[in-house]
């Protein structure tokens, strides 16, 4: 789906006030995987809010994307627990292992690597998000078995 | 038939339904499928019992229940035979569920491995009760009541357990009435500040406005904290009648659930129990026949910490910035639109409905003179039984920490409460009574219950840099000493957890502190250097370590520490060869490992493949 046929079909659904901006650009990021220019542009059109102050309010929260992601989300948790039995560690497992750093996708664009601040899985820490899935009580071996096993599976 | 007696009917079926299942022909099997459970594995849990009911044509129900509480149980997996006891079955792997059921359907016996414990009364065979097992004995489970034990996704469950009495009551109560007996349950607002639910409600409904607003706030932000998400993923129905009963209070007529983005289940969850609640009238206009009108929306988060705070979450629901500004007016004088706008936590609403139901004095009864009834936290980090739970107030830190988390394994260092917005508590502080006001004397906060326990592994310094380079991040940027303050004193601890800081660091960094906590516009820099000053009072030897001998005590600080082979232990088993992935460690076969220092990276592959694969077990050590 074309983000331009998104939003006219989200037109439909919304009524385009000030306060459908932040569900409106949720949405288009749920069809589209990231915040497309010309996505924001039609919506600017529609709602008449200015590019620049969408901008200003996607770019303040963590959950928008500005770049195309990868087919598959590794996302580390690093809350509290998480950190402290040793997440950051497996962070840099991760960017090890996938050659890329958090925020980036690999070049083949099969997976892009993010930090999260909590999944709410504390009590099972360190965890990890492989796409919906969460791994729990991860070491930096454990990560790189998943990693291993998930391309392998990819290559299949 | 008006809608009233439509609800009376239902409950009327649902709880005669509940008693039959005591009765019932088809055996249960309960799955605890949170989000927790589901982590540790309950999804393939469940396939493995689906699978063997199926080969062995067992006509038995499977119901997937929330988040019971301890979570290093899980998966977690009940068994109800026809007219018996319900069991529990812990760490419930794939591989353990045949035996498990072969026991029960096969040979008629109750297996013995795994087993946690059941919920019946009194003694059985020698198994004891699950809530006689250490962890839980000692919790008081109010808000909890029902999460783990029943299915989240149907109304009928809820129903039988008491569910919407609290609610009907209230409307044959008026609004001052409800007021009055929450006043006298004392119960204070769980999202962290303790201001009495009461006194808030009372400027709100005495506020003249177009229309009144209640907003759930859902936005668990504090990272090791996932108290609400438990609550609304195993009970969501209690969270959202509480919203009816806060919105008659105040007179709302439209309500919001700010939840984050990061909760899927919990949104399913609630989405589920709000159409649940349409379908039998208790949403919408004239509810169960009255002349009160009330609905709900969900708003989800996009992910910014500073969203928790009261007025940054208006903005962010109005599709704006979500950054904060000054109170007063406070929002339940203006909040929402500039209307008079209630903003309650997840558990305050959860609780309402036991207060109603069961009365302000009960409530009252537990707690301590200013904190009155149960608080849940989630206890994590490094004590044995980590998970959720429910306490009375005023309860010591000891009890929560041996009794019921069985202590940690390597020495207690210390404990840190209310996320990063609190401190960070000593030894010396294990008898102090968890209340609001406690807490606050000692420099740490209630917050909204996250409670971290750290042992003699973990850094303090470490701890604080976290915490202080998580409230960095997620400081909106308005005021300076919030934006520039916190970017300081995170270069700072950077500073002395890579040993290039001097003892007058120190020093900056209290005073910098200081300023940060008086001059910032919200909570969030108002309390964001807590950990740090906390940490700094309590552990200040720590510090200095990093700072004099450019040591870690904790052996954990990356720069202050190196990896070493051990070559009188070493066995060459070139297993710590394999894992390394930047070609650090090298050697033959049968000899002592070479690791070279300039390659080492310090990801600990090495150090845990050795302690638990290798031949030699403990070659490889970490030093400072």
């Amino acid at each position: 789906m074309t983000s331009r046929d998104g939003i006219s079909a989200l037109r439909q659904e919304f009524k385009g006030e000030r306060e459908d901006l932040i569900p409106v650009l949720q949405r288009v990021q749920e069809q589209d995987g990231y915040l497309r220019q010309d996505a924001i542009r039609s919506i600017s059109r529609w709602m008449k809010i200015s590019e620049n102050e969408i901008f200003g309010v996607a770019t303040f929260y963590a959950q928008f994307r500005f770049h195309p992601p990868g087919e598959h989300h590794v996302k580390i948790c690093l809350g509290t627990a998480c950190h402290v039995k040793g997440g950051e560690q497996i962070l840099i497992m991760a960017q090890q292992r996938l050659n890329i750093k958090t925020g980036e996708t690999t070049a083949d664009g099969k997976y892009d690597l993010d930090r999260v601040a909590c999944l709410g899985c504390c009590a099972l820490a360190p965890v990890v998000a492989f796409d919906d899935k969460i791994h729990s009580q991860m070491s930096v071996l454990k990560i790189q078995g998943i990693l291993e096993r998930e391309t392998m599976n990819d290559e299949r | 038939m008006n809608d009233e007696r439509v609800i009376d009917e239902r409950r009327q079926r649902a709880k005669a339904q509940w008693e039959a299942l005591g009765r019932s022909p088809v055996p249960f099997i309960y799955i605890g499928a949170a989000s927790c459970g589901l982590a540790a594995g309950a999804a393939d849990t469940q396939k493995a019992v689906e699978e063997y009911l199926a080969q062995n044509k067992i006509d038995a129900r499977i119901i997937p229940v929330g988040c019971i509480g301890p979570c290093y149980l899980e998966p977690l997996m009940d068994v109800q035979m026809p007219g018996r006891s319900r069991i529990s079955y812990s760490n419930v792997a794939v591989k353990d569920v045949v035996p498990i059921l072969a026991g029960f359907f096969e040979e008629g016996v109750i297996p013995k491995s795994h087993l946690a414990g059941h919920f019946g009364k009194g003694e059985l065979d020698g198994i004891p009760r699950f809530f006689d097992l250490p962890m839980l004995k000692p919790q008081v489970r109010i808000v909890l009541r029902n999460c783990g034990l029943i299915d989240p996704d149907d109304l009928d469950h809820y129903l039988a357990s008491g569910g919407y009495e609290g609610f009907e009551k209230c409307l044959s109560m008026t609004w001052k009435e409800v007021l009055d007996t929450v006043k006298q349950s004392g119960i204070r607002g769980r999202g962290g500040a303790g201001f009495p639910t009461w006194r808030k409600w009372t400027i709100c409904r005495e506020t003249e406005g177009k229309e009144r607003n209640l907003i759930c706030n859902a936005d668990e932000g504090d990272p090791g904290a996932f108290m609400n998400r438990s609550l609304i993923e195993g009970d969501p129905h209690a969270v959202l009648e509480g919203m009816l009963i806060a919105a008659y209070t105040i007179g709302a007529s439209h309500g919001y659930v700010y939840i984050r983005a990061e909760y899927p289940l919990a949104i399913k969850r609630l989405r589920k129990a709000m159409a649940q609640m349409r379908e039998v009238g208790l949403l919408g206009q004239n509810i169960l026949g009255s002349d009160f009108h009330f609905d709900i929306k969900i708003k989800e988060g996009a992910g910014a910490f500073v969203c928790g705070e009261e007025t940054a979450l208006i903005a962010s629901i109005e599709g704006k910035r979500g950054m904060p500004r000054t109170r007063p007016p406070f929002p339940a004088v203006s909040g929402l639109r500039g209307e008079p706008t209630i903003i309650n936590n997840v558990e305050t609403l959860g609780t309402l409905p036991n207060i109603l139901r069961n009365g302000a004095q009960w409530y009252a009864s537990y707690g301590t003179e200013t904190s009155k009834g149960t608080k849940t936290f989630s206890l994590v980090g490094k004590v044995r039984r980590t998970g959720l739970i429910e306490v009375p107030l005023g309860i010591t830190l000891r009890k929560v920490i041996y009794d019921i988390g069985g202590g940690t394994q390597k020495p207690f260092k210390a404990v840190q409460s209310g996320g990063p917005s609190g401190g960070c508590l000593s030894e010396e502080f294990l008898d102090l009574p968890i209340d609001y006001e406690h807490l606050a004397e000692a420099g740490a906060i209630m917050g909204s219950g996250g409670l971290i326990v750290v042992d003699s592994d973990t850094c303090i310094v470490d701890m604080a840099k976290y915490f202080m380079t998580f409230t960095q991040r997620e400081s909106c940027g308005k005021c300076v000493p919030c934006r520039v303050g916190t970017r300081h004193m995170v270069e700072i601890l950077e500073r002395v957890c890579d040993g290039k800081a001097e003892l007058a660091d120190l020093d900056k960094l209290e005073k910098l502190g200081r300023t940060v906590k008086n001059g910032s516009l919200c909570q969030l820099g108002a309390t964001a250097p807590n950990p740090a000053l906390s940490t700094l009072k309590y552990f200040r030897p720590e510090f200095i370590a990093h700072v004099k001998d450019r040591r870690c005590p904790a052996v954990s600080c990356k720069n202050l520490v190196i990896y070493r082979v051990v070559a009188s232990k070493c066995t060459g088993c070139q297993r710590c060869v394999k894992v390394c992935p930047t070609g650090a460690i090298t050697g033959p076969r049968s000899e002592p490992h070479n690791l070279d220092q300039s390659k080492c990276i310090k990801c600990r592959s090495c150090y845990e493949v050795c302690r638990f694969d290798a031949i030699a077990g403990d070659a490889i050590i970490i030093e400072s």
